[in-house]
């Protein structure tokens, strides 16, 4: 039994008052183990999600980072240590990939220091590492949204982080990299220890790769548990509220689908 | 990003601007020559007490409309802001006519009333904007512009109505002012702004880094260890005082924090710790010439310079909007 890296305690929130997006959820999940969230749409995983980096502040309870309750760390401090990818990114300006990626870089740097070669070496293998390598110096506007997914994707491993924190990362994301992207996050964690959280709704991603599968419905995780216990027909039906959803079993994998 | 790409950047800017200078100083239908500003007392009164002033004033307003320029760009993630399509410049107009036209002369800790009056204003425009286009966590862009557009007809008829309710001589002096002219005699007033300009100016660029983190994307940056609020009120106060002063001065200069940051993209790139400090030289560069050239273009008289920037700056927005629905649309 490893320590907790991320942990929720009763924790509740709302957007405006009276209406809880969040309510009164906890769970833990352990340093250097790889998780996924699912649940309904507007079940509250993305909120839920931006509670745990520290992005919001809870109306009630508490989101603890490694045993800190983490909007009391400091901001930069955290951004060493947690890194969060958001479903989507807005491109506003033609900056190029590498830009973007290198962005992940400022928590280790000082406010009038300019990225060093180090900080590139970093950028540009954060970028290998995601198969994107290519990207680099091309403009983000003119990426196809699953190429942007992927230099996101790439910023927040610039980082270097304990702990990753991930929107629905696979959503624009083509077959190929879907895999690529699940073989990477499980390769990061048994070569150096990250614990990463994903929301997803690909839930042919999860398993066997996935250690922890915690499951929410309006605004509480609800199941929680190993990708075998949660993603069983019975549970599904209830979750997601669809009496027509399936698993079936092939080889290591649990196939999901509804009628 | 390496240091040298910002030094090569801000060598060739200073290089620019150095040639604008000398453009604006020795350009003129009266000929100052190296010798005559030796002989010459008239000579020199044009050099050191018109032409001078005028490079100074041109220098400071169009460093300042610059760097606020890509600060409000940045800040909204929008390419088609600045100073005049936000409405800021408008606020800060409407704030100095009601300075001028109740004869607010006064100055308070050598700081002319008009200056403050011209950053109320100017605060007051931005405050209104962006409340009207932020909604929930989002900024919306085109209620963003539109709503700058609206503050920008509100404050230009309240300028009007100032003008025709004033006596003659203020109105005359509103109107001389508001079409936007850098006519400046002495270097009085120059200092005047430059001592609220310059700590501003570098107190903005200060948040270069900040403003590229939040220009690639807001949650993103506050994820990275920005704080977004603090920056986004500096660059609100910091952007309301120096519009409020340029303005309180020159009058409304439209479009050149749109005309120069995007210049500057096109030839630098888009990282604001580059754009930022070169759009201060370039800014300065580019109102200097194109002042000179409104003073010397037409023989028989002298151009107003913010009808100048706004004939070359009208066309680069809407070509910048046509180029953003294109990229929406795809």
């Amino acid at each position: 039994m490893t320590a907790p890296m991320l942990e929720a305690r009763d924790l509740w929130f709302a957007w405006q008052p009276g209406h809880d997006v969040i309510r009164g959820t906890s769970f833990t999940l352990e340093r250097g183990r790889l998780g996924a969230l699912i649940g309904a749409n507007g079940s509250g995983k993305s909120t839920l999600l931006r509670l745990l980096t520290g992005l919001l502040t809870p109306t009630r309870g508490e989101s603890l980072f490694d045993g800190t309750v983490v909007h009391r760390i400091p901001a930069r401090d955290r951004a060493r240590r947690i890194a969060w990818v958001p479903q989507s990114t807005a491109a506003a300006f033609p900056f190029t990939a590498l830009e973007v990626v290198l962005t992940g870089r400022s928590p280790w740097s000082p406010r009038f220091h300019f990225e060093d070669e180090a900080d590139r070496a970093i950028a540009q293998q954060a970028l290998d590492t995601v198969d994107a390598g290519h990207l680099a110096n091309r403009p983000i506007t003119e990426l196809s949204g699953g190429e942007r997914q992927m230099v996101t994707l790439a910023r927040a491993l610039a980082q270097k982080p304990d702990c990753l924190l991930l929107d629905e990362p696979a959503a624009a994301l083509d077959l190929k990299h879907r895999s690529a992207l699940v073989r990477t996050l499980a390769s990061l964690r048994d070569r150096f220890g990250l614990t990463a959280l994903v929301v997803t709704h690909d839930l042919q991603l999860i398993d066997p790769a996935f250690d922890r599968v915690f499951a929410m419905t309006a605004g509480r995780v609800v199941a929680n548990g190993s990708p075998m216990e949660v993603l069983t027909s019975a549970s599904l039906a209830a979750i997601f509220d669809d009496p027509h959803v399936r698993t079936a079993r092939i080889g290591e994998r649990t196939v999901v689908w509804s009628e | 990003m390496t240091v040298s790409r910002v030094l090569r950047a801000l060598l060739i800017s200073a290089a620019i601007l150095a040639a604008a200078i000398a453009f604006g100083l020795w350009a003129g239908y009266e000929r100052v020559t190296l010798a005559s500003l030796h002989s010459d007392p008239m000579a020199r009164a044009l050099f050191f007490r018109v032409r001078m002033p005028r490079v100074a004033l041109a220098a400071l307003t169009g460093a300042a409309l610059s760097i606020v320029g890509a600060a409000l760009q940045a800040l909204f993630r929008n390419p088609l802001a600045e100073p005049f399509t936000l409405g800021v410049s408008g606020g800060g107009a409407l704030g100095a006519s009601v300075a001028i036209a109740f004869g607010w002369g006064a100055r308070a800790w050598g700081v002319p009333m008009v200056f403050v009056a011209s950053f109320g204003g100017a605060m007051l425009a931005v405050y209104v904007v962006y409340r009207i286009a932020r909604t929930g966590v989002v900024v919306l862009p085109g209620a963003l512009l539109l709503s700058g557009v609206i503050v920008n007809l509100i404050a230009a008829s309240g300028v009007l109505i100032l003008e025709y309710l004033t006596d003659p001589t203020r109105s005359l002096q509103i109107l001389r002012w508001t079409v936007g002219s850098l006519d400046i005699v002495g270097f009085d007033m120059i200092w005047r702004m430059a001592v609220v300009l310059l700590p501003a100016t570098v107190v903005l660029l200060a948040f270069a880094r900040d403003l590229q983190l939040v220009a690639v994307d807001e949650d993103t940056a506050a994820s990275l260890g920005v704080n977004v609020r603090r920056t986004e009120g500096a660059v609100y106060f910091l952007s309301s005082l120096l519009v409020g002063v340029t303005v309180a001065v020159g009058g409304t200069i439209g479009f050149v924090g749109l005309i120069v940051p995007h210049a500057v993209r096109l030839v630098f790139g888009q990282d604001l710790r580059i754009l930022m400090p070169t759009s201060v030289l370039l800014g300065a560069a580019f109102l200097i010439s194109a002042d000179t050239l409104a003073r010397v273009a037409v023989s028989s008289t002298e151009l107003p310079v913010g009808a100048v920037t706004a004939l070359l700056g009208g066309p680069i927005f809407l070509w910048l909007l046509t180029r953003r629905q294109r990229n929406a649309a795809m």
